[in-house]
C-alpha cells in the first residue's frame, strides 16, 4: 500500500491517492469486461435460434415452456412481439420479438439487432465467438482466482471479517440512502459489496460456466447423468439463461454504485490503480 | 462495436482466429474423458412423445421416392473407399448385425433436446465386416436428402475412427420400437451420441472411409460444416 499525499496545507481538506487495484486485477478486470460483453451479445443470438426455455432433460416432456419469444401479426398486419411467462402474454414490441433491425426496418427478431453479436441471426458465426471468448474468460477467471489466492487479494479485500458482518444492517440502509463511507472506510470494500463480488465470483460466474457446459453433449458424457444434478439439460439452459441476466443486473448495480459514489475516481483506481481518498488536515497531521 | 463485430465476422481471417476454439474444446474434452466415455442413457419414462424432424422431412428426390414407395426393399447401404472388402448391405442384412438398443438424448444446434429410443446395427460391426485399412481417419456418410431447391447438395457428414467404433455409435433402423420415419431419416440414420444433432446423417445411402475429407464437396467434412458450423460438433 502506498499513499501519495496531494493535499495543500493551509485546506480544511486534503485527498490521498491510495493505490487500491492492482495491475493484474486491473488487467483481468477489463479482460473479464470484453470477454463477459461478448459472452453476453453472442449467447443471446445462440438463443434466438430457439427463443424457449423449458424445464426438464427435454424439450418435450409435456411441460409448457418457461418462457417464449415470438411475434405475431395483428388484425391490421402490423408485427408484435409476444413473450410468454409461465402461459402469461406480455406485449414487448421494441424490445423482445419485434424490434428494429440492423437498417432500421421493424422486423421480427427475438432480441434487438443492437444487442447481439452478430447483430443478425447466424447462429454457426455466434457459436464461434461464443465459444473462443468462453475460453478467455475462464482462463482470465481461473488466473483471477488463483492470484487472489496467493496475492491474499482475498483473504484481505474480499473476505468480510466479523466487524463487516455485525455491520450488514448499517451497510443496507447506507445503500438505500447512497450514502458512500468516506476518508480511511473508503479504502476498504464495503460489507455488502463484499459479499456480492464472493457472491458472483464463487457462485454466480462458477454457475453460468457450469451450466454452459452442461449444454455440450461430450461434456455430459464425462460422468452420465451429471447434469440431472440441476435437472437436466434443459434445465441447465434455462439457468445458464438466468444467471447471464443475473449478471447483467450485478453489472448494472455496480455501474451505477460506480457512478454515485465517484465515477471519474473509480475509473482511475481501475485504470491507474490510484483511488482518491478524502482526509481531514487534522488527522493528516497528527501521523 | 457492433459495427466492428460484424466486419470482423465477415473478414476472412477473424473467424479462423475465433475458430481456434473448435480444436481447444476437441482436444479439452478428449483429455477429460477419454475416447470412449458414454453418453447419458434414459428410461422408457423419459422418451418424448413425438421426435421432432429438422432440417429435410421428405427428401426431394426422385431416387429416394422409389426406394421410400417399395417399403426400401431395394435400398442397398453401400461401403467403400479404405476398406479391404467393398460390399454393400441390405435393410434385412444390417438387421442381422450385432445391434444396440439405447435411449439417448438428441441434442440439437438450435437448442431443443428430444428423447428417443433406437436400434440399430452396431457401425464397429459392420467396419470390421469390409475391414478398414490403417491409413482411413474419417467415415464420410453421404445422404439422400438434396439441401438446395435444384436437387444439389446432398446431405453429408464425417465422423472420426473413435467415434466410428464407439459403442453407441450405430446406424439405427428403429425409432421407439417401430421402423424409423421418413422424417427422422429412414430407413438407416447415423446416432454419435456425443455430439450435436446435425452429426447425425439421415437417409444414408453410402459410407465412404477416407484419410482427408478436404476435398469433400466443401472441404469441411459436412453439409452445415461448409457454411460455418464446427466440424466437433461435442459442444
Amino acid at each position: 500500500m502506498s499513499e501519495v499525499a496531494v493535499g495543500r496545507i493551509g485546506r480544511s481538506s486534503a485527498s490521498s491517492l491510495y493505490y487500491r487495484h492492482t495491475l493484474p486485477v486491473r488487467t483481468m478486470h477489463w479482460i473479464n469486461v470484453v470477454a463477459l460483453t461478448i459472452l453476453f451479445m453472442s449467447g443471446l443470438n445462440i438463443f434466438s435460434a430457439h427463443p424457449a426455455l423449458n424445464w426438464g432433460r427435454s424439450s418435450y416432456d409435456g411441460h409448457p415452456a418457461v418462457l417464449e419469444i415470438g411475434a405475431i401479426q395483428d388484425p391490421a398486419g402490423k408485427l408484435v412481439g409476444v413473450t410468454r411467462i409461465f402461459g402469461h402474454d406480455f406485449v414487448t414490441t421494441g424490445w423482445l420479438g419485434v424490434s428494429k433491425g440492423r437498417d432500421g426496418e421493424v422486423m421480427a427478431t427475438t432480441f434487438p439487432s443492437w444487442l447481439m453479436i452478430p447483430d443478425f441471426r447466424w447462429l454457426a458465426m455466434a457459436r464461434r465467438w461464443h465459444f473462443f471468448f468462453a475460453w478467455i474468460f475462464v482462463i482470465n477467471g481461473l488466473c483471477y482466482v488463483a492470484y487472489s489466492i496467493a496475492s491474499r487479494h482475498l483473504s484481505r479485500d474480499l473476505a468480510p471479517t466479523s466487524t463487516d458482518l455485525r455491520s450488514i444492517g448499517q451497510s443496507v440502509a447506507d445503500h438505500l440512502r447512497f450514502k458512500h463511507p468516506t476518508g480511511e472506510a473508503a479504502k476498504r470494500y464495503n460489507v455488502l459489496q463484499k459479499l456480492t463480488y464472493l457472491a458472483v465470483i464463487f457462485v454466480l460466474l462458477p454457475l453460468v460456466i457450469l451450466m454452459g457446459m452442461a449444454m455440450s453433449p461430450w461434456l455430459d458424457s464425462l460422468w452420465p447423468g451429471w447434469i440431472d444434478v440441476f435437472g437436466g439439460r434443459q434445465s441447465a439452459r434455462t439457468i445458464h439463461f438466468i444467471a447471464a441476466w443475473l449478471l447483467v443486473l450485478f453489472v448494472l448495480i455496480h455501474v451505477f454504485e460506480v457512478i454515485i459514489s465517484g465515477f471519474w475516481n473509480h475509473m482511475r483506481s481501475m485504470i491507474t490503480g490510484r483511488f482518491s481518498v478524502e482526509q481531514r488536515v487534522a488527522h493528516d497531521a497528527k501521523k | 462495436m457492433l459495427a466492428g463485430c460484424d466486419s470482423l465476422s465477415r473478414s476472412e481471417w477473424f473467424p479462423k482466429v475465433l475458430s481456434a476454439a473448435e480444436e481447444l474444446n476437441r482436444s479439452a474434452h478428449r483429455l477429460l474423458g477419454g475416447r470412449r466415455s458414454m453418453a447419458q442413457e434414459f428410461t422408457q419414462a423419459d422418451l418424448s412423445p413425438d421426435f421432432r424432424s429438422n432440417g429435410t422431412a421428405d427428401p426431394d428426390s426422385a431416387q429416394y421416392q422409389a426406394l421410400a414407395d417399395n417399403g426400401f426393399a431395394d435400398y442397398r447401404l453401400q461401403v467403400d473407399g479404405l476398406v479391404d472388402k467393398p460390399a454393400s448391405f441390405s435393410l434385412t442384412e444390417l438387421r442381422a448385425l450385432p445391434r444396440r438398443t439405447e435411449m439417448t438424448r438428441h441434442d440439437w444446434v438450435e437448442g431443443w433436446s428430444a428423447i428417443g429410443k433406437w436400434k440399430g446395427a452396431r457401425l464397429a460391426s459392420l467396419l470390421e465386416v469390409v475391414g478398414v485399412k490403417p491409413q482411413a481417419r474419417y467415415a464420410v456418410f453421404y445422404c439422400a436428402d438434396p439441401m438446395e431447391a435444384n436437387g444439389t447438395g446432398l446431405y453429408y457428414e464425417s465422423i472420426d475412427m473413435d467415434d466410428a467404433h464407439h459403442v453407441q455409435t450405430i446406424l439405427a433402423y428403429d425409432l421407439n420400437d417401430h421402423a424409423l420415419p421418413v422424417k427422422n431419416g429412414a430407413p438407416i440414420r447415423l446416432r454419435v451420441e456425443r455430439q450435436l444433432g446435425y452429426k447425425h446423417a439421415k437417409y444414408v445411402m453410402r459410407i465412404d472411409l477416407v484419410e482427408s475429407f478436404a476435398k469433400i464437396a466443401g472441404g469441411m467434412g459436412g453439409y452445415w460444416e461448409d457454411q460455418g458450423y464446427e466440424w466437433y460438433a461435442g459442444i
